[in-house]
C-alpha cells in the first residue's frame, strides 16, 4: 500500500527529519506533540499537528492510547515513531495495525524478541553470531552471584532497553546494591519496565555497528559505522566507515550483520551494533536496534541513500529495489552530537532558551536540528540539540571540514558540548583513529582530576 | 602616511560578516571600498528570531491534564533552617522508583552527602543531596512536580543528628 499520509509520533531534530522526506515524497504529515513541543519547529513544518498530552514524555510521546487516537483522528495511512520513545514498543506496533494503521518499522514480534535483549542474545546465538558472558538478574543479589563466576567489572543493561540508556559499569560489589536500585528506576522511567540484565564488561572495546534494511525475505547493508566516542555509554561522535579495519575482518562484521537480519527474516531499517576488539580482530554481538538511529546521517552521506524512504517503502510492504552491489561508499563522514550540557560542570544538563541558534551550512556539511534563535529546549526530554554531519573524500578532510564547522556554530543562551567536540576533533588519538569506548572518559577524568 | 589594511583587519571584519546574518558587506572609505560576500556552497542556516507562531493547524486530541496538585502549602522557614535547593530544573521525586519507599520522610535523620531526593532533567535522574547534617523538617514539593533551579525542595533542621 502506497502511504499518502503520516503521524510523526516524536519530536526535536529526528521529527524534523523525518519531515523532510516527506515533504520530498509528497507525504502528508501530521506531527503528534506534547504541549511545549506544540510551537516548536517540527510543528511549523508539519502540515498538521495534534496535541497528544502533557509535557512529560510518559504523559505524551510515550503514551501509546494518545498516539494511535491523535493517528486515528488525523485519518492518516501510517504512523512513524522517529528513535526513542515509542519506536521499539510492540504494543504500539500491535496497536496500530489492529486500527488498520502502518507502523513504520519491523513486525510487531520482530520488535518483542529484538526489544528483549536477552532474547535478542538467544537469536544472535542461533544465527552464529559471537556474545560476551551475560545473563537475567531479577536482584542485586543475582547479579552479584554473576560477578562471582564472571568477575568485575561488569555491566548492568535494561532488558528493555537500548541505545545505551539504562546502562551501568559497576566496578565492584560495594555500590551494587545502589547502583542496581538506580539502574531499575531509570529503566522504569525511559522504558516503562526495570528488567534488567548482566554481561562481563569489555575493556577498551571498539563500538562499531552495521546499517541493515529487510524486507523480510532480502536483506541489504550500508556499510558499518564506528561510534566509539561515548560518555556513559551515550555517542557523541560517530563516523563512517569504521577506520582502520582490515577489508577481511570488516567483510566478517558486515556479513554477520546481514547473517543476524536474514535469520530474523527482519523487515524494516535496523542496525546490528557490535563490540568489536580490533587488536585481536574479534567481535561480539551487543544488540539489534529496529529503528532508525540518531546517526544515520554519516551513513546516508557515504552512500548517497534517503534511509527514512527506504524505510517507508519497506513498510509499505515493498520488496527491496536495492541490491548489495548497488550500495557503494563514498568518502568519509562523521557526525558530532551537540548537547545541550555542560562538560565543565559534570555534563550537568543545560535547558533553557536559545537567545541565538545559527549553524553552518554547504560544502559537504549538513546539520540536523530543530533548533532556532528563540526556541527553548525543554527539560522533559534528551539534551540532542543538533547534529553536525561533514562529509569529505577521506577520514582528514572529514575532519578538518567538522572543525570548521564547529568552529562556525552560534549557539547562545544555554550551555553546550561545542568546546567538548572541538577538543576532540583536534585531538591527536582522535585523528589517528581506532580509539576504544573508554577513551573520552579517560581523557575527561585526566582533564578534571 | 598610509594607513594599512593588516590581516588582523581582514579576520576583524570577516568576523563582523560571520556574527551578521548578511550575505554581503561593503567597507567603503575615502581611498577604498571592499566587499564580502559568503559563496553560494559556504551558506549559513537561516537565522530566525522566533515570536510562538503556529502555521500548522493544532487540535487538542486530549484536553490539558490538569496540574498535579498533591504539593503542600509552601510555608515560611524557620530560624536555623537549611533549605535543600534544586540545582536543576525538572520533575522532583522522592523515590528511587514508583512504588518504593522514599528516600527521606520528615523526621528522617541526613549527613551532608545523603540522596534526599532525584530530579529527572533530559532524562538524567540527578540525585539530590541534603548539604547538610541534621534533620529533615520539611518537604516542600509533591512527588512527580516540575521545580524550577533554585526553588526550596526541604528544609533542614542542621546539627540535631
Amino acid at each position: 500500500m502506497t502511504i499518502r499520509s503520516l503521524l510523526i509520533a516524536n519530536r526535536g531534530e529526528i521529527a524534523c527529519r523525518i519531515l523532510s522526506t516527506c515533504r520530498r515524497l509528497g507525504i502528508e504529515t501530521v506531527l503528534a506533540a506534547s504541549e511545549v513541543d506544540r510551537d516548536a519547529v517540527p510543528a511549523r513544518l508539519a502540515d498538521r499537528v495534534v496535541v497528544i498530552g502533557a509535557a512529560p514524555a510518559a504523559e505524551s510521546y510515550l503514551n501509546v492510547s494518545a498516539v494511535i487516537a491523535a493517528a486515528l483522528t488525523a485519518g492518516v495511512d501510517a504512523i512513524h515513531p522517529g528513535y526513542g520513545f515509542l519506536a521499539e514498543n510492540p504494543e504500539l506496533a500491535r496497536r496500530s495495525i489492529e486500527a488498520g494503521l502502518i507502523f513504520i518499522g519491523p513486525t510487531t514480534a520482530q520488535l518483542a524478541d529484538l526489544g528483549d535483549k536477552l532474547r535478542a542474545r538467544e537469536l544472535a546465538a542461533a544465527a552464529g553470531l559471537p556474545l560476551v558472558p551475560g545473563r537475567a538478574v531479577a536482584d542485586a543479589g543475582e547479579a552479584a552471584a554473576f560477578a562471582d563466576e564472571a568477575g568485575y567489572p561488569l555491566v548492568l543493561k535494561a532488558t528493555a532497553g537500548g541505545g545505551g540508556k539504562g546502562m551501568t559499569r559497576i566496578d565492584g560489589g560495594s555500590r551494587l546494591p545502589e547502583a542496581f536500585a538506580l539502574a531499575q528506576s531509570a529503566a522504569q522511567a525511559a522504558f516503562g519496565d526495570d528488567r534488567l540484565y548482566v554481561e562481563r564488561y569489555v575493556e577498551n572495546g571498539r563500538h562499531i555497528e552495521v546499517q541493515v534494511l529487510g524486507d523480510g525475505t532480502d536483506v541489504v547493508h550500508f556499510g558499518d559505522r564506528d561510534c566509539s566516542i561515548q560518555r556513559r555509554y551515550q555517542k557523541l561522535v560517530e563516523e563512517a566507515p569504521a577506520p582502520g579495519l582490515a577489508d577481511g575482518f570488516r567483510a566478517r562484521i558486515r556479513d554477520s550483520a546481514v547473517r543476524f537480519a536474514r535469520h530474523c527474516g527482519y523487515r524494516g531499517l535496523g542496525t546490528v551494533e557490535f563490540l568489536v576488539d580490533t587488536q585481536a580482530e574479534r567481535f561480539y554481538f551487543l544488540e539489534m536496534n529496529a529503528r532508525i538511529q540518531v546517526e544515520h546521517p554519516v551513513t546516508e552521506a557515504v552512500t548517497g541513500f534517503d534511509l527514512v524512504a527506504e524505510q517507508i517503502a519497506v513498510a509499505g510492504g515493498r520488496r527491496l529495489g536495492i541490491r548489495q552491489d548497488d550500495i557503494t561508499l563514498t568518502g568519509h563522514a562523521i557526525e558530532c552530537r551537540i548537547n545541550a550540557e555542560d562538560p565543565d560542570r559534570g555534563f550537568l544538563p543545560s535547558p533553557g532558551r536559545l537567545t541565538r541558534a545559527v549553524f553552518p551550512a554547504g560544502g559537504g556539511l549538513r546539520v540536523d536540528t530543530h533548533a532556532e534563535s528563540g526556541a527553548d529546549v525543554p527539560p522533559f526530554y534528551d539534551s540532542l540539540v543538533a547534529k553536525i554531519i561533514a562529509h569529505g573524500r577521506d577520514r582528514g578532510e572529514s575532519i578538518e571540514a567538522m572543525r570548521t564547522a564547529l568552529d562556525r556554530c552560534r549557539i547562545e543562551g544555554i550551555t553546550t558540548n561545542l568546546a567538548l567536540q572541538r577538543a576532540i576533533m583536534t585531538d591527536a588519538q582522535f585523528t589517528a583513529g581506532g580509539i576504544g569506548t573508554r577513551w573520552l572518559e579517560t581523557c575527561l577524568s585526566a582533564r578534571h582530576g | 602616511m598610509t594607513a594599512r589594511l593588516t590581516l588582523d583587519d581582514v579576520r576583524e571584519i570577516l568576523a563582523l560578516l560571520d556574527d551578521s546574518p548578511y550575505d554581503e558587506m561593503t567597507l567603503t572609505t575615502d581611498r577604498f571600498s571592499v566587499s564580502f560576500r559568503r559563496s553560494a556552497d559556504a551558506q549559513w542556516t537561516q537565522e530566525t528570531r522566533t515570536a510562538p507562531r503556529r502555521d500548522s493547524p493544532v487540535t487538542d486530541a486530549f484536553p490539558a491534564a490538569s496540574a498535579r496538585t498533591d504539593a503542600p502549602d509552601r510555608k515560611v522557614a524557620g530560624a536555623g533552617l537549611s533549605p535543600v535547593y534544586a540545582a536543576l530544573p525538572g520533575t522532583f521525586y522522592r523515590a528511587p522508583k514508583p512504588g518504593a519507599e522514599p528516600f527521606v520522610d520528615v523526621g528522617s535523620v541526613v549527613d551532608d552527602d545523603t540522596v534526599v531526593a532525584i530530579i529527572e532533567t533530559m532524562k538524567l535522574m540527578n540525585p539530590v543531596s541534603a548539604g547538610c547534617r541534621g534533620e529533615i523538617v520539611e518537604i516542600l514539593v509533591g512527588n512527580g512536580a516540575m521545580v524550577a533551579v533554585g526553588e526550596v525542595l526541604m528544609h533542614v533542621r542542621a546539627g540535631t543528628a
